[in-house]
């Protein structure tokens, strides 16, 4: 029996009929239509932001402050420059703060805390506060640093903030990596004889350290989007400062503001600073990516 | 274990043997390295006798002596009290079903079993007379003691080739200016030498995986272990790497005393001196491998080695 003709038994078996064929192009098309629908918003966010945002930049946006003059046609209502310095030096000192803290606390669940009732009780908070509304974490600097200690708003005052908003989910990425670092590479450095924090320090973060920067990233970027934390503790100034005991501006505490004038102009300005700072968010996931595709935990 | 256990065990020590323990043999070892004091303190004290240098013998590994030796996982009892001798300079493969406590019971012997959260064993594990689970053990001096080569081949990927030899040295902080030689020693005594010699600073991941588990090998040899633990070391490579590994056990056996896990019964027969078959955390039957295989002294036995379970 070398070919034998099909039967028409077996294609009776294997055969495709035309309601399975039916049923198969329905549901791809209910699928591909959800795809289509969530890509509107997005691809107009985007449309919009170009559109309105480009119109807003100019040499002189981003390196000139703020002016109060916002009520006056046509006067100078100035740049962005002290919002794009305030964010940067907020987050830089947000992410110094929870970079090491959340690192450190995943280190410890991962390599030593493990499945003790503490561990669980450090994950628990850590995914309650993973859910906070980031406003909570403004109201609580607010109440302790501000109202608590009878002082001013400062930027280090929003720095903690976000630093706040940040530590869990640096926590929580980092010990999703370090979880993914397999068992069998601190087996064999342990039972080479190394020391566990050896074995931490030289084996367990570097493997784990470009899906980090990843997901540390990722945190970074979710900080410098954010209002709420900003609003009541570092203020809206209009100078530039690179104190960070005084006021601070901040992007989206400007939009914030703008987007509030009656004026065309401020409002085109808003814009534009909002494409400035997702431009900068893109800019930071790209180098999360670049740093993520040379991890070499898949 | 009390002082006075220990001298007990000391006189057991063949005499002859002690005194070649003692000696360093710088062909093969690179000499002895500097941070000694782990493996010191190992040593019963007295077998310190002033090593005379013998050329052409080559230094002897240690034997390991299991008594009484009960493995848990939390409550569940794993290996459920075992008496077993690993003679030195010798290979002895342990058989059986999966799940017979095999590999828990080779994790005792370099206290690995103990890193998984809610494991613990009882009972004394004799490294050439000294209890590695008396209190005063260090368990990172027992580890450099007590090499391991596991059942995956797990080269430390952000590493090259020559890291992955040094780094047993490095995270044990016996650096040295002789690093070099020493990586080459390893590589050699690992066969893998000739392979790899022009791409030292290649990433260790990146070689076959007959190539990484014999990289492994030479990782746990650079850090000059008296015992090498085997779990199950072929079991993800072809039948030519089985091979080369096979063949390197022979020879490494000169150096290290080797225990070998396998589930490949064949594997037993070719590279075990002795064998030892295990059942349901129970040993069944200890003997040289090729009455194990011929003429078991236990109908169990002779069912397993015939296949009929298992």
């Amino acid at each position: 029996m070398s070919t034998p003709a099909p039967t028409a038994d077996l294609s009776a078996r294997f055969g495709l009929t035309a309601g399975r064929r039916r049923k198969d192009k329905f549901a791809r098309g209910v699928i591909l239509a959800a795809t289509i629908l969530a890509l509107v918003p997005l691809v107009l966010i985007i449309y919009y932001l170009l559109k309105k945002g480009l119109g807003a930049w100019s040499s002189s946006f981003f390196t000139t402050d703020p002016t109060g003059n916002t009520f006056f046609k046509n006067s100078d209502i100035g740049g962005i420059k002290s919002a794009i310095l305030g964010t940067i030096e907020m987050v830089a000192l947000a992410s110094l703060i929870s970079i090491p803290i959340g690192v450190g606390v995943a280190l410890w669940l991962v390599e030593y805390g493990r499945n003790s009732w503490f561990a669980r009780v450090v994950r628990f908070f850590v995914d309650v506060l993973t859910g906070v509304p980031s406003i909570v974490f403004g109201l609580f600097i607010y109440i302790v640093l501000i109202i608590g200690t009878g002082s001013s708003f400062a930027g280090y005052k929003g720095s903690l903030a976000l630093s706040l908003l940040m530590l869990p989910v640096v926590i929580r990425s980092a010990e999703v990596i370090l979880n993914l670092v397999p068992a069998g590479l601190r087996e064999s450095a342990l039972a080479l004889g190394a020391p566990r924090w050896k074995v931490i320090m030289k084996i367990v973060l570097p493997t784990a350290l470009p899906g980090m920067v990843t997901g540390v990233l990722l945190a970074v970027a979710r900080a410098a989007g954010e209002t709420a934390p900003l609003l009541f503790t570092a203020g809206s100034p209009k100078t530039t400062t690179y104190n960070l005991s005084e006021f601070m501006n901040s992007l989206p505490v400007q939009i914030y503001n703008d987007v509030n004038s009656p004026s065309t102009e401020v409002v085109n300005r808003a814009w534009g600073a909002a494409l400035t700072l997702v431009t900068m968010i893109l800019i930071l996931n790209l180098i999360a990516r670049l740093i993520s595709r040379r991890s070499r935990l898949a | 274990m009390t002082s006075t256990g220990r001298t007990e065990e000391v006189t057991d020590v063949d005499p002859d043997r002690s005194s070649e323990l003692e000696r360093s043999e710088p062909e093969v070892a690179g000499g002895r390295p500097e941070g000694f004091a782990g493996r010191q303190r190992l040593t019963p004290e007295s077998t310190e006798q002033p090593p005379a240098p013998r050329p052409g013998i080559v230094k002897a590994g240690f034997s390991v002596k299991l008594e009484q030796l009960r493995a848990f996982y939390g409550d569940a009892e794993q290996v459920k009290g075992v008496d077993l001798e690993f003679r030195a300079n010798e290979v002895t493969a342990i058989i059986g079903p999966s799940g017979c406590g095999k590999s828990t019971m080779v994790r005792c012997i370099n206290r690995m079993h103990e890193e998984i959260p809610g494991a613990h064993a009882e009972g004394r594990v004799l490294l050439e007379g000294m209890d590695i689970y008396g209190s005063s053990v260090d368990v990172v001096a027992v580890r450099r003691a007590v090499g391991m080569v596991f059942q995956k081949p797990n080269p430390f990927p952000t590493m090259s080739i020559y890291d992955n030899v040094a780094s047993g040295l490095r995270l044990t902080g016996r650096r040295g200016k002789d690093l070099d030689a020493r990586v080459e020693s390893a590589l050699r005594g690992a066969g893998l030498w000739n392979e790899v010699s022009d791409r030292l600073t290649d990433a260790g991941a990146g070689l076959s995986g007959g190539q990484q588990q014999r990289l492994c090998i030479a990782r746990s040899l650079a850090v000059d272990p008296e015992v090498i633990l085997m779990d199950e070391p072929c079991s993800a490579l072809d039948p030519v790497a089985t091979l080369k590994i096979e063949e390197l056990i022979e020879e490494l056996k000169q150096r290290v005393t080797i225990v070998i896990v396998t589930h490949n019964m064949q594997q037993a027969a070719r590279v075990a001196d002795r064998t030892a078959f295990m059942l349901d955390g129970q040993m069944v039957e200890v003997g040289p491998t090729h009455e194990i295989f011929t003429k078991p002294k236990d109908s169990r036995t002779e069912e397993y080695v015939t296949g009929k379970f298992g």
